[in-house]
């Protein structure tokens, strides 16, 4: 006998147990069709139950001058357990020879939806009980559907009660064909019909003997059958990336396989995005060796053969058999947000990794959660399911849920916080091709990130174009879209018209703004090199580029460097009069009192102001975690 | 065992425990791992080191009771060698020169005083948004309830009442305002587990928990209220054959859970870890 607690899990104290990793399992089924009798019973006789519990309730029940009742035994059970401060759902403990098992959440609880699925979304198996006298009621038909809202396939019926209906055979099978034929509307299958008599533990875990007709297995004998969750392995490759690592001189791409498996050689496509490139290494630690393959549930570090742009969020999958990628699809959700769930509001789709803006488009039906019986509505209350058309703000990568459960369901969050989830049933294709102005956000999904512009203000000589030069080649190097505007080029060509008057200062200041707005908007990172002296021309250039990402970077060294360094003879030039309005001999240059980055060219290294650049960008243009470092 | 051996249950554990790593790694701002040294702290080092490749790219922080067994400290700075940590180490100096300790005080005030406090100070102090614990679901009835990430008021309340949802692998995701979220690797871990996979992958750990004169210490705490139990196993795998036999709870030997009936509850609530 175990002397355990039951809200202790009994692993430590089973050494007999072959498979000690406990499966969680849920009990639903129609109020009175005897969950709780069942679990007493399941608990009693598997040998479950704390010392002295069984003789403990009998003496209460004595006192009481009631009958005993097996319910009794899981009633003191919850009881004890809710004394602690932290029920939510109460977990039940059994074990049988095989292995341990854990019951998520009590039967009857409260707040029965939200626990069902923080429960049962991880449960891997259900027991729903019918009483066979009364046959199938609206929480079994109710029930059944909420099970296969959250994915649990392993189902078996427990047809209770037997005893009252004299073991009929007869009966027996009238309820498993009307069940049937219901569960298969559900895509539902139960792998038995098992006829019990939880009240007198018949084929719970004893064969009952008055059911000679019975041939299949106990309740514990189909538990022990399960397998411990779905193997997704044998599913195409789902490798949602989790983040970029570049701790040191390796990028490796961090990621949980949650379906299909992966080798080092094989070919991968990161969507959205569409990217490909080939899986160098798996970088695991400690080594030296690392896996062969990671399958299903194993998290991979990856390193790729090209370096191409990865962020979280994307799926890697073989190119032969990749996931769905849109932005419309229709879901069946459940709903349990304090706040009725409406259309056109925003709230975060969460995909496996991905997060993104989305709203519901349109509510198709809401269903009523007893009755199963669909109606129209505009909002959506409270523990209630329906069916919607999501649309997301962009591109995402998923599945059908019948295709890839795990990349074919999402939860919606709203403030932080969960308050739903579904399961995707349709993509929606777009009613015809893309038509129309191209948009910034194709262009971005098409480049992989989004435009900026990067204004490289300071004296002639300070360093704007040998730094820009170099920040150019480092992004292109790493695929960006990247394109340089020099201030020197644009003087013999669209500027020649301008001389160094404040005026035509201000006006060429005004045309690179525009060329660049121009570069920007066909989604490149625009390097703009001009000395830019005044502050409140640079000023109107940033409002003018104010729908795109802007760095300004003061390129800062001390007038006498410049013109020591004079590389182009100009402040030679301008010494001897040769050039009149010459910035920082004759006319003056205002220093930006607030760049986004301000580099002492003549204390820094080109390649520290570059790096110092490029962190610029990567912070304007990802967050934390995205791979945004070239 | 083979490394290749990925459906064993260890392993699916650690693979569960890495993958939490590294969602809240990508989640928060900013993460620190408090340690206390013991073995299921070690445990999470070696995870978090499997999860980032072999650097832990976050602060540990020990709150150092000034109660500490001498080995501790010693394992403490081996440990910081070999796995490279960034450590930060805190005190509640203030408490210790009230004369707040042992010889004068009950264990809750002291466990209160000279732990919760320091640590409170030093979240408020980095302004940590997320917190990595070694909480597992078996310790104690009052942890059955935890949540893979569990988020925490300005005041390190836990409102286990009305806790968010948790479903799919999508945890909660944004600490509260001014609060954090608390990130719980080993949840689903037991105390067996736990040596298993310590033997399995030949993780460092304190001496202590082996026996000495017939005695052990299965949990580790401050030393005056931290009693070895009467045990004969004086290496891992006897470790591992006693914890299959044994019926008595882990923390038997902590005297801060048996003042009172709720100690462990009352601790909680007020920001314990």
């Amino acid at each position: 006998m175990n002397t355990q607690s039951l809200s202790q899990p009994v692993s430590t104290s089973l050494p007999s147990v072959e498979d000690h990793r406990k499966m969680h399992v849920v009990v639903v089924g129609h109020v009175d069709h005897g969950k709780s009798t069942f679990v007493g019973r399941l608990l009693h006789d598997t040998d479950s139950l704390p010392n002295g519990k069984m003789e403990q309730v009998r003496k209460n029940c004595a006192t009481e001058g009631m009958e005993f009742e097996y319910a009794f035994l899981l009633d003191a059970l919850i009881e004890e357990q809710e004394q602690n401060i932290t029920i939510d759902t109460t977990r039940i403990f059994f074990r049988t020879k095989q292995r341990a098992y854990a019951i998520i959440d009590a039967p009857g609880h409260k707040e029965f939806l939200k626990n069902m699925v923080t429960g049962a979304a991880s449960a891997s198996a259900a027991l729903l009980l019918i009483d066979a006298k009364e046959g199938v009621m609206d929480q079994s038909r109710r029930h059944a559907f909420l099970l296969s809202l959250l994915g649990v396939k392993q189902l078996v019926v427990l047809v209770n009660k037997m005893d009252l209906v004299d073991h009929s055979e007869s009966t027996y099978q009238k309820i498993v064909v009307e069940y049937s034929a219901f569960l298969k509307t559900l895509g539902l299958n139960a792998v038995h019909f098992i006829p019990i008599a939880a009240k007198h533990g018949e084929n719970v875990v004893d064969r009952s003997a008055k059911m000679a007709w019975w041939k299949g297995p106990t309740v514990t004998e189909a538990l022990d059958n399960f397998d411990h969750e779905d193997d997704l392995t044998g599913l195409p490759l789902r490798l949602p990336v989790s983040d970029i690592y570049r701790f040191d001189h390796r990028r490796i791409i961090a990621g949980r396989v949650e379906a299909g498996a992966i080798r080092p050689g094989d070919e991968l496509i990161f969507q959205p995005g569409g990217r490909r490139s080939t899986v160098r290494t798996f970088e695991d630690w400690p080594g030296p060796e690392s896996r062969s393959v990671v399958g299903t549930g194993g998290s991979a570090s990856v390193t790729l053969s090209e370096q191409i742009f990865v962020e979280r969020g994307q799926v890697a999958a073989h190119p032969s058999n990749q996931p769905r990628v849109g932005r419309e699809f229709r879901a069946r959700i459940f709903w349990l947000g304090k706040e009725p769930l409406v259309p056109n509001k925003s709230y975060r789709l969460r995909l496996l990794t991905q997060n993104v803006e989305a709203v519901i488009a349109k509510i198709e039906k809401i269903t009523d959660a007893s009755t199963l019986e669909s109606r129209d509505g505009s909002s959506v209350p409270r523990d209630s399911i329906c069916e919607v058309i999501v649309r997301a703000t962009r591109n995402i990568a998923f599945d059908l849920h019948n295709e890839c459960p795990i990349t074919g369901r999402f939860a919606l969050e709203e403030g932080g916080r969960i308050h739903g989830g579904g399961i995707i049933l349709d993509a929606i294709a777009k009613t015809s091709a893309p038509s129309g102005k191209v948009t910034a956000s194709e262009r971005n999904a098409r480049a992989g990130h989004p435009p900026a512009v990067i204004w490289f203000t300071g004296l002639s000589g300070s360093g704007k174009s040998t730094i820009a030069e170099a920040v150019e080649r480092r992004l292109f190097d790493a695929a960006r879209n990247v394109i340089r505007v020099d201030g020197d080029d644009l003087r013999v060509s669209l500027n020649r018209d301008l001389g160094f008057s404040a005026a035509d200062r201000a006006e060429s200041v005004r045309r690179a703004s525009a060329v660049a707005g121009l570069f920007a908007g066909t989604g490149h990172i625009t390097l703009v090199t001009l000395i830019a002296p005044l502050a409140a021309d640079r000023a109107k250039a940033r409002a003018a580029l104010a729908n795109h990402a802007f760095i300004e970077v003061f390129v800062d060294a001390p007038l006498d460097v410049c013109e020591s360094r004079d590389v182009k003879g100009l402040y030679a030039k301008a010494r001897r009069g040769e050039i009149a309005e010459f910035t920082g001999i004759s006319s003056p240059y205002e220093a930006p009192e607030s760049p986004e980055v301000h580099i002492k060219t003549d204390k820094v290294t080109t390649e520290e102001a570059v790096d110092l650049v490029l962190g610029a960008i990567d912070k304007v243009l990802q967050g934390k975690g995205d791979d945004w470092e070239v | 065992m083979s490394r290749n051996a990925q459906n064993d249950h260890l392993t699916r554990l650690e693979q569960t425990s890495i993958h939490v790593f590294r969602e809240a790694f990508a989640n928060f701002r900013s993460v620190c791992m408090p340690w206390s040294m013991g073995k299921d702290s070690n445990v999470l080092i070696w995870l978090a080191r499997k999860a980032f490749c072999g650097k832990i790219p976050f602060p540990l922080l020990h709150i150092d009771t000034t109660y500490e067994f001498p080995e501790m400290y010693e394992f403490r700075e081996k440990a910081k060698v070999i796995h490279g940590i960034d450590l930060i180490v805190r005190v509640n100096e203030d408490a210790i020169r009230r004369g707040i300790g042992y010889s004068t005080h009950d264990p809750v005030t002291v466990t209160h005083e000279l732990k919760t406090v320091p640590f409170k100070a030093a979240i408020d102090e980095f302004k940590w948004d997320a917190l990595v614990t070694g909480i597992r679901r078996d310790e104690d009835p009052t942890r059955a309830k935890e949540r893979w990430f569990s988020p925490r008021s300005a005041e390190g309340n836990w409102d286990y009442k009305d806790q968010p949802p948790e479903f799919w692998g999508q945890f909660a995701s944004t600490a509260p305002e001014g609060g954090h979220v608390r990130v719980q690797p080993l949840l689903e871990w037991t105390e067996l587990d736990i040596w298993e996979y310590i033997r399995r992958e030949n993780i460092p750990n304190p001496t202590l928990y082996f026996a000495r004169n017939g005695k052990r210490f299965r949990s580790l705490g401050c030393h005056p209220i931290t009693h070895p139990v009467d045990s004969p196993a004086s290496n891992i795998d006897e470790v591992i054959e006693e914890l299959k036999l044994t019926k008595t709870s882990e923390r038997a030997g902590r005297a801060q859970d048996h003042v009172g009936r709720n100690s462990m509850q009352e601790l909680r609530a007020k920001g314990f870890m």
